[in-house]
């Protein structure tokens, strides 16, 4: 649509904005496409969550209720979430084998007993 | 020199002519490229900065990212102030014109109706921080009267126990204060994104983060949105409120959330 003049700028040009105001939104806002160069995704992402390491104060954000990373595969939590799914796993598989041996009817009950 | 093609923003046609000094990333002047009812303002960049290996490692870069960053925005900003661009996020690059008029035929849809829905409208940032100073030295001055040390062992567990009261009391009043005014303001806009609270590491910024917000605003009700926000400035003692925009809708290009 035509616009015909400049809006006015009342307030100035980003007032007082600094440099995690800026990168906030260009690295972590904006309309994603990927381009010709395609950057890995993975190493934005990288970046991102090590900017937010410096950027956020994680746990004042949480008590102010301000999550929502948590929910963003992307970011934060998922790297240790994942860790604990694979531990849990390893766990589960450990207590499984250490059922099986207990209840192997063999191995239960002679194991201790010397052959007579 | 090869030069590839940077997309800053993505907005329909306008009628006012960009700043003739305005310049883009590398000092290069950004041009208008229309095409299907659209425009994408674009600037050439070298290959040697932005193919893949040479971009990645300058994303660790914190100074070359800030650098750039500022000249993104720098160009956002300048279009903010004659049409609503769509930001696209940082170093979306593409090897020529024709690549980008194939990006926008493949995405015109979605373009479109971004567009309506952020048509006329800004994006404000507004942020509280709780002034540590005063923090600090409220915390100072309450054990001062005492003796230095504590007379028994139950005398100073109840000293640590006033003085982690106390500030435990000035960070509930200061999110009663946030959750307060946030909620004032997402009354007056149309969305909102809540940002995780900024480290003055980065940001530079006295004193602590407890609010990070981003309203989008039509241009209609951004005045009253901004006297509202400077009424609540002197509201409480010890907290600031600091607003900041008009910025293009960086924090609304996504789904409609809130």
């Amino acid at each position: 649509m035509t616009t015909p003049s400049r809006f006015p700028e009342p307030y100035g040009q980003g007032s007082g904005a600094n440099l995690a105001d800026i990168l906030e939104r260009v690295l972590d806002k904006g309309v994603v496409i990927a381009g010709d160069i395609r950057i890995n995704l993975l190493d934005i992402e990288l970046l991102t969550v090590k900017l937010r390491l410096i950027v956020a104060s994680v746990d004042k954000a949480k008590e102010m209720g301000i999550d929502w990373w948590e929910t963003d595969p992307a970011l934060s939590s998922r790297a240790r979430r994942d860790e604990l799914t694979r531990e849990n796993a390893e766990l589960r598989e450990r207590l499984a084998r250490l059922e099986e041996l207990a209840l192997e009817p063999g191995r239960r009950t002679r194991a201790p007993k010397e052959a007579p | 020199m090869t030069g590839l093609r940077y997309v800053y923003a993505v907005c329909r046609p306008f009628g006012t002519p960009l700043q003739a000094e305005l310049t883009g990333i590398g000092g290069a002047p950004p041009a208008l490229l229309h095409h299907h009812g659209l425009v994408a303002v674009v600037s050439t960049v070298p290959e040697a900065d932005f193919c893949e290996e040479a971009l990645k490692a300058h994303l660790e870069d914190l100074d070359w990212l800030a650098a750039t960053a500022r000249a993104h925005e720098g160009v956002v900003d300048a279009l903010t102030t004659v049409t609503t661009p769509l930001p696209l996020r940082l170093a979306t690059v593409f090897r020529d014109d024709s690549a980008v008029r194939t990006m926008i035929e493949a995405r015109e849809e979605h373009f479109r109706s971004l567009l309506d829905r952020l048509h006329d409208r800004v994006e404000w940032g507004v942020k509280v921080y709780v002034e540590t100073e005063t923090a600090e030295s409220a915390e100072s001055a309450e054990p001062a009267p005492s003796p230095a040390r504590p007379a028994s062992g139950r005398d100073y567990l109840r000293r640590r126990r006033e003085s982690s009261h106390a500030r435990e009391e000035q960070w509930q009043r200061a999110e009663r204060f946030a959750h307060g005014l946030h909620e004032r303001l997402a009354e007056r806009a149309e969305e909102f994104r809540l940002h995780p609270a900024q480290n003055a590491a980065l940001s530079g910024a006295r004193g602590q983060n407890v609010l990070n917000a981003a309203y989008l605003v039509s241009r209609k009700h951004s005045e009253e949105f901004v006297e509202l926000v400077d009424r609540t400035k002197d509201e409480a003692a010890g907290l600031r409120v600091e607003l900041t925009g008009p910025w293009a809708a960086y924090s609304f290009t996504g789904e409609a959330a809130s």
